[in-house]
Order: structure tokens, then C-alpha cells, then sequence
């Protein structure tokens, strides 16, 4: 392999492993500062309970989500040198940005909520953790808006060789950025609910601290639920925008090769792209993929066909994650419904299947939004900024291949390393459940006020 | 062109502040299996550093958005060029972080000799390497039109080597006061002997660095042009000896803020001295990276320059206030309470 795919391999690498633990945090974050609001504001210690024992998971899955994300900001430079040259005008700003306004408060907060039990009063306490949400949420923001940029070039001019910023406001009001940043947010508050909910459901199948699971599998439900709902009308809206502005990847989304109007939506699509052409085409819902794309029955979609081989997103990857990532959609909406309301009554923990569905339902919204992201990433090929700047012009000219290798090995071997370690960490914590000993972590929580 | 300026000056800043902060991470954390006599006395060094070492690493972060975002074309050719050295402190930071936050994790001796390792070799790595890549910033590295012509070994040229040595003894000096400082009892006496010991090393090192520096870069070039700027490397010698004083005297809260002093001096020395390159070009000085041939449009810096002069003092404020909340020395009790609470 030559420098070029070695660097992808690695960027998909890293990226992937790195959004393991970037959704928890989104998510769970929300659900620990909920926690201990509830906490602060009722004194059930219960909450105080679910407070620290969420708030381990949570830190643990925080810890690899801080050190891999390092690798990011790196790699642009190490790997991708032409990209970060010719874009960097641009695109150095919302990183930039995202460091000083965001993963400051972030990294700092997270030291005083750890350490700052006995030192800082109950409210400042929860305030902690809500400032550690909010940074993260704002985090993703700017990330997001930067990778909208690269799906969806504004707010620029080409001059002096390379991409140069003309319009800041563009660059941040840009839609694209603004409906990935909601999808991707959702999907972290999905990730955080099906984590919450299946660890409960561990628990009360072994009918282990049946009021703090119950209670923790409600507000889990709950956010899931509407999580679940909103990321499946953002998506919806998320795909037209994709239609409007990419419209090679959204044909390779749907495997389109014929342009058409009025296209029909086919359920079941079996694509052969050697022939250029689907073998299968089956209950077909007349003209709601032109209205799902445009709002607009009669709308023309536009087919792979238009485009010359070369200016083709790889088919296979981008159609086969967007239908697994729909179906998981749907399968999330479902689950969280019944999750919702089984939760409402007393009888939860007698719903076995149920909590065993929940408990293997947990890695499943984890792989949607993996899909997801080989959908945006894979999608936008050949294209590294859509339409602007080809993937193969991007890669680093001082790098020889043998770098990247050395590079590549090193960053499989300790993430794997790192992936067995949080596993082993997670599985232990969760297993373990949550502290007994009452009288430990009150006193710790009271010592503050004295 | 005024922009380019405002940027030059930020970046050293953000070098400079990253230094001294995560400066005494990386001491204390090379320090922390030589200097701890039993468990508790682990669990205290690794405490001083625990609340705060994340936020000191942003600075970091931010420290390479800004490369990016101010200077796309250094930003693209440093990262690319110095690929190999910057992978390993990336790898070495991540064992690091995953070290100080995974070794409380479990009770097992084996679990915690690991990552008392991890601790050590992710402390003492960064600060080396640092070292070196500055070193080699001072120095120019060997690129011209057809690119870089240099390697992972060539970087570990003697200039290097003796700027990561400095660089090395620096933090170590800079880590044992913070310890002096944030302990108490034998811990803190043998910090602060420690500290004694090695800053004679370091003013060696420091005397040597200086004097080479004349031959080996152009960094003075600048200090002989324009004498005012001189106030930058005496200010570096006299905070460096200010350090031993205070110490002396048993101040080592004062001596801790002439170490930072220090840091940023020693840093600000260089980065003056580099004006107006970011990164000389040992072969042909028509290749130097320079703020003005490597920077964004002042469209782009001027909407940096914003946030920065927004945001940078909010992030200073609550900082400093982070640190008051932990200014207190960190005892056995902590450590007792902190078991309880994670």
C-alpha cells in the first residue's frame, strides 16, 4: 500500500476508535449532571448514588475519549501536510476555536467535579459537571462544523493556491454543520441511554438494588426516547440536505444509477455496481424517494450514472452503512417506546425479556453510529472537501510509506491495547454496581459543607 | 502585517504557558517512582497533579490549533516533517493520561507497577522530545524546494540532545518544587533536596545551552540588533538563579513562581530569537517557514485575534481560580478521602 491509503487506513482508524467514547461522553455527561441536579435539589441520596456510579463509567470512557482525540489534531497536520496547507485558512479556525471556547472549560471542569467533592459546595459542584456537558456538547459543535465545511465548502475563495476564509459567519451558520453537529449529538444521547439502560437491565435481572436501577433505567428511557425520535427527524432532514449538496453521495446512499423523476423509494435494494445496475429492486413506495429527498415528488434524484467512475463514492460501504444505520433507527424509536413506558409502572424488573433485549440492545446504537460516519466519510470520496479538494491531493508529500506503516502498527497496538483495558475497566465497574457503603459517600459529599 | 505579529507573539505564549504548566506534570511524573517511599506517598504525587494536568494539556491543543489556524503552511510542513518524533509524543502523552487516570482502577501490584511505568516513560519522553524538536526548531531544519532532508536520528543531533536535556532538567527542576510545594513532611524535604541537587545540574546544562546556542543557531542575531530585547534571556538567568534563592531560604512557593518564570523565559528566548521564522531552514534561508510566508489571511487572523482576546483571559480566570480551589498541600487524608469517593 502506498502512503495514500496507509494514511485513510490509519485516519479511519483513529477516527473510529476515537468515536467509541466521544458519543458516551455527549450523552452520559447530560445524564450525571441531570443526576446530580436531582441530587442537589431533593437530597435523595439515591441520586447522590447514581451521581458517583455513572459518574465512574463516565470517567473511565472520558479518560480515552481526552487522549484520542490528541491524535486528531495531530494527524492533519502529520498525515494529511497538502490538505492542512491548502485548507488551513479555513479550516484551522473552528479547531482552533473549539480548543480555546470549549475543551478548556471541558478538561478543567472535569478536575474540580473529580476532585472537588470536599472542596467546592453542592451547587458548585453540580454546576461542575453541567459546565463539563455543555463544553463537550460545544466541543462536537465546532468539530462538527469544521467536517460541514469539508462536506460542504462555504464562506470561501479560491486565492494564493489554496482555500482562503472570506466569510466567518457562513462558516458556522453553515446548515450542513449545524444538522451533522444535531445528528452526531443525538446519536451520543442515544449511545448514553441504550449504556444506561442495558447496565440496568443487567442489574435487575440479577435483582441487584432494584430502586436505583429502576430509577436509573426510567430517566435513561426517557432521554432515549426523545433522543430517539429527534435524531430520526434530523436525520430525515439531514438526508435532504446530503441530496441538495452531495449528490454522488446520496446516490450511493441509496444506490441510484439511473436519474430520474420522481423516483420511487425501494425497500429492498440489492446493488451490482459491475454492471452498474441493482439486481434487486422490490416494494418500491412510488416517488418518496424524490420526497424524501427534496420534498418534492415529482423532483428529479440524480443517478451515479451522471457521474464519470472516477468522481464515484465507493458504493458498497456507503448504501450497505446507510441502511444498517436506518434500520437501527427504527429498531432505537421501537425499543426506547417500549422502554418508556415499561419503565412508567412497578413491573419493570418482571420484564425479563425485555431487560434482556435492553441489555444486548447496548452496543447496538454505538455500530449505527459507526455507520453513520462510514456514510459521511466514505460517502464524500474521492473528495476530501467536497468538490474542492480530491483525497489523493491531500496526503502528506514528506512522509514515505514506511512511516505511516511504523505509525499504523503503533497506533494498533495500543489502542487495542487501550480497547481491552476500558473493556476490562467498564465490565469490572458495571458488573461491581454501585457503592453500598451509604455512609462512605455521604460523609465525603457532607464534608463540603462544613 | 501587524496580524502576523499579534500571532507570532500568541503562539510563543501558548508554548510558553503550555510549558510551565504541564512542565510540572512532567516533572512530578518522572519523578514520582524515584521520590515516593511507599503506596500512600505515590497517591500523593500523583494526587498534586491529578486535578489539574488535563486543563494544562489543552494549552497544548490549542497551542497546535493555533499553528494550524494562524500558520496553515508551518502547521502542515512541521507536523509532516517531524513526523516520526511527534508520534511518539503522541503515543507517550496517551500513556500518560491513560496512566495517572487507570492506575487507582484496580488494587492489583502488577496492575499498578505498569502503570507506574507508563507514568514515568510518558513524562519523561514529552519533555525530552520537546527538547529536541525545539532544539532542532533553534537550529533549522534541513529543508529546501525538494522538501525535507531530514530523519527521526537526524533530529538527535548534539544541539538537540543538549536543548531535551535542558528541557529534561528544567521540568524536573520545576516538578520537584511544585512537590515542595503541594507536600508535606519527608515527601516535601526530599522534593525540595532533590530540587537543590538538580538545579546545580541544570545551571551547568543552562550555561552550556546558552553558549552553544551561539554557535550552533542565529538565535542572537536578533538580542544583537535590537539590545532591548536582551531584558528576555537576563530575566531567563535571573529567575533560573532566583529559583535556588527562594529555595534556599525554604520559599518554595516563591521559588515555584521563579521556576515558571523561568520556563517562560527560556522560551521566550527562543522564540524571539526565531523572529520572523517559525522554523529556519538550515540548508537555504529562502526556505525558512516565516510568519509572513506561512500565515492565514488576515481576514482569518483578524477573526482569530477576537476569540483569543475574548476567550484566552476567560480560560486564564477560571484556571487560576482551579488552582486556588486546589492550593491546599495534599495529605494522607486526601488520599483516604479520595478512596471513598472513587
Amino acid at each position: 500500500m502506498d502512503a495514500l491509503a496507509l494514511s485513510r487506513l490509519q485516519f479511519a482508524v483513529t477516527s473510529m476508535f476515537h468515536f467509541i467514547f466521544v458519543p458516551l461522553t455527549l450523552g452520559l455527561s447530560i445524564l450525571v449532571a441531570y443526576m446530580e441536579s436531582r441530587y442537589v435539589r431533593t437530597a435523595d441520596e439515591t441520586y447522590l448514588r447514581m451521581t458517583k456510579f455513572w459518574g465512574k463509567l463516565f470517567l473511565i470512557n472520558f479518560a480515552l475519549g481526552i487522549v484520542t482525540g490528541i491524535t486528531m489534531e495531530f494527524q492533519f497536520g502529520m498525515n494529511w501536510a497538502e490538505y492542512s496547507k491548502y485548507v488551513g485558512d479555513i479550516f484551522g479556525a473552528p479547531l482552533a476555536i473549539e480548543a480555546t471556547v470549549a475543551f478548556f472549560l471541558e478538561s478543567t471542569f472535569i478536575g474540580l467535579w473529580v476532585f472537588g467533592w470536599n472542596k467546592l459546595s453542592k451547587r458548585a459542584h453540580a454546576v461542575s459537571i453541567w459546565l463539563v456537558a455543555v463544553a463537550t456538547n460545544l466541543s462536537a459543535l465546532w468539530i462538527l462544523l469544521a467536517n460541514g465545511w469539508m462536506q460542504h465548502p462555504v464562506g470561501y475563495t479560491l486565492r494564493n493556491n489554496r482555500a482562503e476564509m472570506t466569510d466567518f459567519v457562513a462558516l458556522v451558520t453553515n446548515s450542513y454543520g449545524w444538522l451533522k453537529f444535531f445528528h452526531t449529538l443525538l446519536s451520543g444521547y442515544v449511545i448514553a441511554a441504550f449504556f444506561v439502560m442495558g447496565i440496568s437491565a443487567y442489574h435487575l435481572l440479577k435483582r441487584n438494588d432494584l430502586n436505583f436501577f429502576r430509577r436509573s433505567f426510567r430517566t435513561a428511557a426517557t432521554f432515549g426516547l426523545l433522543s430517539s425520535i429527534l435524531i430520526f427527524l434530523v436525520g430525515d432532514f439531514h438526508a435532504a440536505e446530503v441530496a441538495k449538496t452531495q449528490p454522488t453521495k446520496f446516490a450511493a446512499m441509496e444506490s441510484v444509477w439511473e436519474t430520474k423523476q420522481g423516483a420511487d423509494y425501494n425497500l429492498i435494494v440489492v446493488p451490482d455496481p459491475a454492471n452498474e445496475r441493482n439486481s434487486v429492486e422490490a416494494i418500491g413506495i412510488p416517488k418518496l424517494m424524490s420526497f424524501l429527498a427534496f420534498g418534492n415528488a415529482q423532483a428529479e434524484v440524480k443517478g451515479l450514472k451522471e457521474f464519470t467512475p472516477a468522481e464515484r463514492p465507493p458504493l458498497l460501504p456507503t448504501f450497505i452503512s446507510f441502511r444498517l444505520m436506518i434500520i437501527s433507527g427504527v429498531l432505537f424509536v421501537l425499543l426506547t417506546i417500549i422502554a418508556f413506558f415499561a419503565s412508567r409502572g412497578d413491573t419493570l424488573d418482571s420484564r425479563t425479556t425485555l431487560l434482556t433485549i435492553m441489555l444486548y440492545a447496548l452496543p447496538l446504537p454505538y455500530l449505527a453510529a459507526q455507520f453513520g460516519w462510514i456514510v459521511a466519510e466514505v460517502g464524500r470520496q474521492p473528495w476530501i472537501v467536497y468538490g474542492v479538494l480530491k483525497t489523493s491531493d491531500a496526503v502528506s508529500k514528506a512522509v514515505s510509506p514506511a512511516q505511516v506503516w511504523a505509525s499504523l502498527i503503533g497506533f494498533t497496538f495500543l489502542y487495542g491495547f487501550l480497547a481491552v483495558v476500558d473493556i476490562y475497566l467498564l465490565t469490572k465497574t458495571a458488573k461491581k454496581g454501585p457503592d453500598s457503603d451509604l455512609s462512605a459517600i455521604i460523609k465525603t459529599a457532607r464534608t463540603q459543607e462544613v | 502585517m501587524a496580524f502576523q505579529i499579534i500571532w507570532f507573539v500568541l503562539w510563543g505564549v501558548l508554548w510558553a504557558v503550555y510549558f510551565m504548566l504541564d512542565g510540572f506534570d512532567f516533572g512530578a511524573g518522572m519523578l514520582y517512582n524515584f521520590i515516593s517511599a511507599d503506596e500512600t506517598e505515590k497517591r500523593i504525587v500523583t494526587h498534586t497533579i491529578a486535578p489539574v494536568w488535563n486543563g494544562n494539556e489543552v494549552w497544548l491543543i490549542t497551542a497546535g490549533g493555533a499553528t494550524f489556524a494562524a500558520f496553515p503552511t508551518t502547521y502542515a510542513l512541521m507536523f509532516s516533517y517531524l513526523y516520526s518524533a511527534l508520534l511518539l509524543v503522541l503515543f507517550s502523552l496517551i500513556v500518560r493520561g491513560v496512566s495517572l487516570e487507570f492506575r487507582e482502577k484496580s488494587d492489583s501490584p502488577a496492575w499498578k507497577k505498569g502503570w507506574d511505568i507508563g507514568i514515568f516513560l510518558g513524562s519523561f519522553l514529552p519533555a525530552l522530545l520537546f527538547g529536541v524538536a525545539f532544539g532542532n526548531i533553534f537550529h533549522g531544519l534541513p529543508m529546501d524546494a525538494d522538501g525535507y532532508h531530514g530523519s527521526l536520528l537526524s533530529l538527535l543531533n548534539p544541539y538537540g540532545l543538549l536543548t531535551g536535556a535542558l528541557f529534561v532538567l528544567l521540568f524536573l527542576v520545576h516538578g520537584a518544587i511544585y512537590l515542595a510545594v503541594k507536600t508535606s513532611g519527608g515527601l516535601a524535604e526530599k522534593a525540595a533536596g532533590l530540587a537543590n541537587k538538580i538545579w546545580v545540574v541544570l545551571l551547568v546544562v543552562a550555561v552550556a545551552f546558552l553558549a552553544y546556542t551561539y554557535f550552533a543557531t542565529n538565535l542572537y542575531a536578533n538580542y544583537f540588533s535590537t539590545y532591548v530585547l536582551l531584558i528576555v534571556p537576563v530575566l531567563a538567568v535571573l529567575s533560573l538563579l532566583a529559583i535556588r534563592l527562594f529555595a534556599a531560604k525554604g520559599q518554595y512557593l516563591k521559588s515555584f513562581f521563579a521556576s515558571c518564570l523561568t520556563i517562560v523565559m527560556v522560551t521566550s528566548t527562543g522564540v524571539i530569537g526565531l523572529y520572523p521564522n517559525l522554523i529556519p531552514s538550515s540548508l537555504d534561508p529562502n526556505h525558512s517557514l516565516t510568519i509572513f510566508n506561512s500565515s492565514s489571511s488576515v481576514y482569518t487572523l483578524k477573526i482569530m485575534t477576537v476569540v483569543a482576546l475574548i476567550f484566552v483571559p476567560i480560560v486564564i480566570a477560571y484556571q487560576i481560580w482551579t488552582y486556588r480551589v486546589f492550593r491546599q498541600k495534599t495529605t494522607p487524608l486526601d488520599i483516604a478521602a479520595e478512596k471513598e469517593s472513587y
